[in-house]
């Protein structure tokens, strides 16, 4: 079983990614089902699946595609390379617009330089690529620990604490 | 001037260390070249042609004299003793070597310099009106604006990693001086029924599709700087194309969509944040923009009284002095004050560049003549924006030992140019020479003075870093067949008058192109209407074929004739 980030720690991983449905009915298990896959078969998996996350391609508009996703216990999503941001804004309207609560894991291109700005933009769980070193991966979600500007973590904005310091 | 508090320090001193982790790890070979690539670009460091290329952030233009005394000892100590400010307004160091960076950032982070997000897929360093604060056409301040920006957009987590660069460009005055529309967003601080706010542009680039930004709302309240900034990269983030380098500026998502689709898009984001929790945390409250603008507070002007002088003796005893006077000094709002230029276009050196030792005189002439502070233009000159008319014969006599006090600012001589194929990897041709060839041409400083206000500017390259695209006369250096052409485009303008230019015919040969220059020149001469007629008037009024006819000389057109 792999390993992934979640929260502060590194555990085994106890999701597995489906892309395809296999030829056999799977064991039962946590899935990972790309969107496609989660609209076509979502009765079926549903009742043979643990538990069913959804994987979104980081061209689709969550927004429209939420109600499909609200109720997930898991949302991945995608870099096919760590310097598209796309799946970044993905997240932060996930957490701060839609409101979503569950597990939000990073897939592809997860190198340690990128878990700083997963973190803040409120990614809980990452796959890192298989060449990096899970340490330093988590220790790197806190590399930089002052922020000027609000995103999907627990920093207020530079200019509200200033208020804050003028006021008291 | 903005002075940073504990937070700002800390960031910067956790960002220098960041880089310095990198560093270390990719020197060490545990950090993939491909992966080091993209985090180098955000700390400035670009790959050229024989070493890497530093830029260093200069927010909005603005300097100070300990920056400036800093810059001196960075360039001696990491560099070939000189730096070079950029039509961004920012200074590129040529010869950095990579395993000093580090410290060469710890260096500026002490004097609050940066070079984040100077280069890479990310929100550049914002430029402004070098005239903010003193220009007498100035409806409102831009800086405070341009510094909550700063902040808001400087290691934004959901910003870092955008399709392509994006630009923004202030302005808060009648005549724009920033070259705004050429910035992928260019905001304008205005007043509406006493209200402050924003009209802002969106789309603008130069490069291979030169394009001036258009305008998305005529006006955004003042408490919606970030939101609509917001909106604005978040649709870019979201729509920006990937697949092709070439198209993946916003210019392009708007040219693809229409402006219709592409307004829509981003005033429904815009919508969307502005009712949500997010628009809350997002909104600027006056408060916020009072403590900002208390950053940016008039100096202590004395009394034109104290500071006023008649000048016209010293003048009329000292031609090269009254020529300084006429070219290089401009009205300044405060009685008793003036603008004062400093030429980076002195013969026999490339636009731009600064040496260690004007460095350091700059230090000490803004100390003793202006209040401490610089700015940089962004036609790559200087200004010491609050001197005293008493002490403006004084301060000439210093600019003018140090090589800074060349009568040339809006004329010929000052031309705009990248640092072209003798440094950069992206370019097809030389620049700085070419400069010198037009220099020599026009050396007599009476030919300028009859030719009287002319843009010219040139690129090395089609990414147009020199902005030839908005030169009156542009030059663009091309490669054919392994030599070095240059294409002259007519017309183009930064201004509130934003225009791009229009390519003229076939490209010159490197030993055409001064003579070309000189023969638009003459037609201009002879074809404007009176002495008051400048170049880029007489341009829009008389057209493109007589200078085409200037251009080429005898030749029928053209396109048969290039090789």
């Amino acid at each position: 079983m792999s390993r992934v980030i979640r929260g502060r720690a590194i555990v085994e991983d106890d999701w597995t990614l489906a892309v395809e449905a296999p030829a056999r009915s799977a064991a039962a298990g946590k899935l990972i089902v790309p969107l496609a896959r989660w609209r076509a078969e979502r009765a079926a998996l549903l009742a043979s699946a643990a538990a069913v996350g959804v994987l979104l391609p980081n061209t689709e508009d969550v927004e429209a595609v939420y109600p499909l996703l609200a109720d997930r216990p898991l949302i991945a999503l995608q870099f096919p390379t760590f310097a598209d941001g796309r799946a970044l804004t993905q997240a932060v309207l996930l957490r701060n617009r839609l409101g979503y609560t569950g597990e939000l894991r990073a897939l592809g291109d997860v190198v340690r330089d990128l878990a700083f700005w997963l973190a803040r933009c409120g990614f809980d769980a990452l796959v890192p690529r298989p060449d990096q070193d899970l340490q330093a991966c988590r220790q790197a979600l806190d590399e930089i620990l002052v922020a000027y500007q609000p995103a999907a973590d627990a920093h207020d904005p530079v200019w509200v604490r200033r208020r804050a310091r003028a006021a008291g | 001037m903005y002075r940073y508090d504990a937070t700002d320090r800390e960031l910067l001193r956790q960002r220098t260390e960041q880089f310095r982790d990198q560093t270390r790890r990719y020197l060490a070979g545990q950090l993939p070249e491909d992966d080091f690539r993209q985090l180098r670009l955000r700390n400035g460091l670009y790959q050229q042609r024989h070493a890497p290329m530093l830029r260093i952030s200069v927010p909005y233009g603005l300097l100070e004299s300990a920056q400036l005394r800093r810059m001196a000892r960075i360039v001696r100590t990491y560099d070939r003793g000189y730096g070079h400010f950029t039509t961004r307004q920012n200074i590129q160091l040529n010869w950095p070597r990579l395993e000093q960076v580090p410290d060469l950032l710890a260096e500026l982070a002490e004097v609050q310099l940066h070079s984040i997000q100077a280069c890479g897929n990310d929100t550049r360093n914002i430029t402004s009106d070098y005239l903010a604060g003193v220009a007498d056409d100035e409806i409102v301040d831009p800086r405070p604006y341009c510094e909550l920006l700063r902040q808001f957009v400087t290691l934004h987590p959901e910003f870092y990693w955008l399709p392509r660069k994006f630009k923004f460009g202030f302005t808060g005055a009648t005549v724009d001086r920033a070259a705004t529309r050429t910035n992928d967003a260019a905001v304008h601080v205005l007043r509406r029924d006493g209200a402050v706010g924003y009209r802002c542009f969106v789309g603008g680039g130069l490069g291979r599709l030169p394009l001036l930004g258009q305008e998305m709302n005529a006006f955004v309240p003042e408490p919606d700087l970030l939101m609509y900034a917001c909106a604005i990269l978040r649709t870019f983030n979201r729509f920006g194309r990937r697949d092709n380098i070439h198209k993946a500026r916003i210019k392009i998502v708007l040219r693809e969509w229409g402006i219709e689709r592409f307004r829509a898009a981003i005033e429904e984001e815009y919508a969307k944040i502005r009712s949500s929790a997010e628009g809350e945390r997002l909104r600027l409250l006056p408060e916020d923009i009072e403590r900002m603008r208390g950053h940016f507070s008039a100096p202590p002007y004395r009394p034109a009284s104290e500071v006023a002088a008649d000048v016209t003796g010293q003048a009329a005893r000292d031609p090269r002095f009254a020529a300084w006077l006429k070219r290089n000094v401009r009205a300044h709002r405060m009685p008793g004050y003036r603008v004062v230029f400093v030429s980076l276009k002195a013969p026999q050196r490339a636009p731009g560049d600064c040496t260690a030792a004007q460095f350091e005189a700059l230090a000490e002439l803004c100390d003793t003549y202006s209040f401490g502070e610089l700015r940089s233009t962004y036609d790559q000159n200087l200004v010491l924006a609050d001197v005293a008319e008493r002490t403006l014969y004084a301060l000439w006599g210093r600019l003018d030992a140090a090589q800074l006090a060349t009568p040339n600012i809006g004329l010929t001589t000052d031309i705009t140019a990248c640092p072209g194929l003798d440094f950069c990897g992206l370019a097809n041709a030389g620049t700085i020479g070419v400069t010198q060839d037009i220099y020599r041409r026009f050396d007599s400083l009476d030919a300028q003075y009859e030719i009287g206000p002319i843009r010219i500017t040139m690129s090395g390259c089609v990414n147009g870093c020199g902005h030839h695209s908005v030169g009156h006369i542009g030059i663009l250096g091309v490669a054919k067949h392994g030599e070095e052409w240059y294409q002259v485009t007519l017309g183009g303008s930064p201004g509130h008058d934003a225009a791009i230019g229009e390519r003229v015919g076939r490209a010159l040969a490197r030993n055409e192109i001064a003579d070309g220059v000189e023969r638009l020149m003459r037609a201009y001469l002879t074809l404007r209407s009176d002495d008051d007629e400048t170049f880029i008037e007489c341009y829009r009024r008389a057209g493109i074929a007589p200078f085409k006819s200037a251009l080429y000389g005898s030749e029928s057109d053209s396109e048969t004739v290039a090789a």
